[in-house]
């Protein structure tokens, strides 16, 4: 190993320490960029122990994946990872970071010996994972690649069940349609999984009215809004019924 | 033996010309979607808010998905032999959108959990033990 290490040493140009700029492979500079970025802030989440660093963190190690997919030449998959993950999902969470985030909460203290016990389990998987990625081979020659097409176009026309591309020899794809099936799956999947998320997380019906509540259903709702209009210049084309659906929709 | 060196060689300066000079291979996409994994597995194992498990699941999620992209890569192949081709993509976008779905519903839980107990601490989630 090290007698290889060696002569790959030996044979690579030893004197190019600081390599000039025409030598860059800006893929490879942008390529640790982004890793080091998804890597380092991948890091920061588990290190972290305020919710909300973690929810920063977890931002910025989602944009630099998003990256690292552009770089691989799958932009429909970057854009979607930065509009659904760090547009949407994370907006999610930070929602849920907001709701919840009461005074001793906000940092929760794990033990030093759950750290330790989590940390080995982590760093034996790691070098299990390592050596498993190093050995795949590169299959990359020098000088073998060229500009490819845009992928959106055939992962799009797949989606609706029609490949456009040419699938790899050997694939057990050849042969088959997209993958209209998969898709109206996640879709009706999406429609009751959202539906049952509104239904889980909706405000319960109370026991004891709350004030506002009170105030609703003691006085007529034209009253209410009448109160709302005094206070301020009721605007111009505000119907009168606003003020009562406010008050009253929030049981 | 080469295939242990050429990552080695790539990631090292002492072994050739530097991180910078030549293209990643598919080995360094594997070796992010590893440490973005092993980062969320911890993260799920030790975090006592049940926010920074959900959060320990997105990480896990992507690294599994850095793994589908980099497989599927036009950039990162030889020939068209040994690529999965379309299909990584397209299972890297049905990932996205089933950790879209799983972060809403865990969210909701989470929500009543703190709405029910007044606490987001897992541990104290134990009502169902006997």
């Amino acid at each position: 190993m090290i007698g290889a290490a060696v002569a790959v040493a030996s044979t690579c140009c030893l004197g190019a320490v600081v390599p000039p700029l025409a030598v860059l492979d800006w893929h490879a500079v942008f390529f640790m960029l982004f890793a080091a970025a998804a890597c380092g802030c991948a890091l920061a989440v588990v290190l972290a122990d305020n919710v909300v660093r973690m929810a920063f963190y977890l931002v910025l190690s989602l944009g630099a994946t998003a990256g690292l997919f552009f770089l691989a030449g799958a932009e429909f998959v970057g854009a979607m990872q930065l509009m659904i993950y760090v547009g949407g999902t994370l907006v999610l969470l930070v929602f849920g970071v907001m709701l919840t985030a009461q005074a001793p909460f906000v940092s929760i203290k794990t033990s030093a010996g759950e750290k330790a016990v989590g940390g080995l389990l982590g760093g034996a998987l790691l070098t299990l994972l390592l050596v498993a990625a190093l050995s795949v081979e590169p299959w990359r020659r020098p000088g073998s690649v060229g500009p490819t097409e845009p992928s959106a176009t055939p992962l799009g026309m797949a989606l609706v069940g029609v490949r456009v591309d040419e699938p790899p020899a050997r694939s057990p794809a050849v042969g088959r349609s997209g993958y209209l099936l998969p898709f109206e799956i996640i879709s009706v999947h999406l429609l009751v999984v959202l539906v049952a998320a509104a239904y889980l997380a909706r405000a319960k019906r109370r026991k004891t009215p709350r004030p506002v509540e009170m105030v609703a259903s003691v006085e007529p709702p034209v009253s209410v809004a009448e109160h709302a209009a005094i206070g301020r210049e009721a605007p111009a084309g505000v119907p009168a019924r606003s003020g009562s659906v406010l008050v009253g929709g929030g049981s | 033996m080469t295939a242990m060196v050429a990552p080695l060689a790539w990631v090292c300066p002492v072994f050739g010309l530097g991180p910078l000079g030549h293209p990643p291979g598919v080995s360094h996409y594997l070796v992010v979607g590893a440490i973005l994994f092993v980062c969320g597995v911890v993260c799920m194992a030790t975090k006592r808010n049940a926010l920074g498990v959900l959060m320990g699941i997105e990480l896990v999620l992507n690294g599994a998905n850095v793994n589908f992209v980099a497989f599927a890569s036009p950039w990162l192949q030889a020939d068209g032999a040994r690529s999965i081709g379309l299909d990584g993509q397209a299972i890297a976008v049905f990932v996205i959108v089933l950790a879209a779905a799983e972060a809403a519903v865990a969210l909701a839980i989470t929500l009543n959990f703190y709405n029910n107990h007044a606490t987001v601490d897992v541990d104290r989630a134990d009502d169902l033990k006997g």
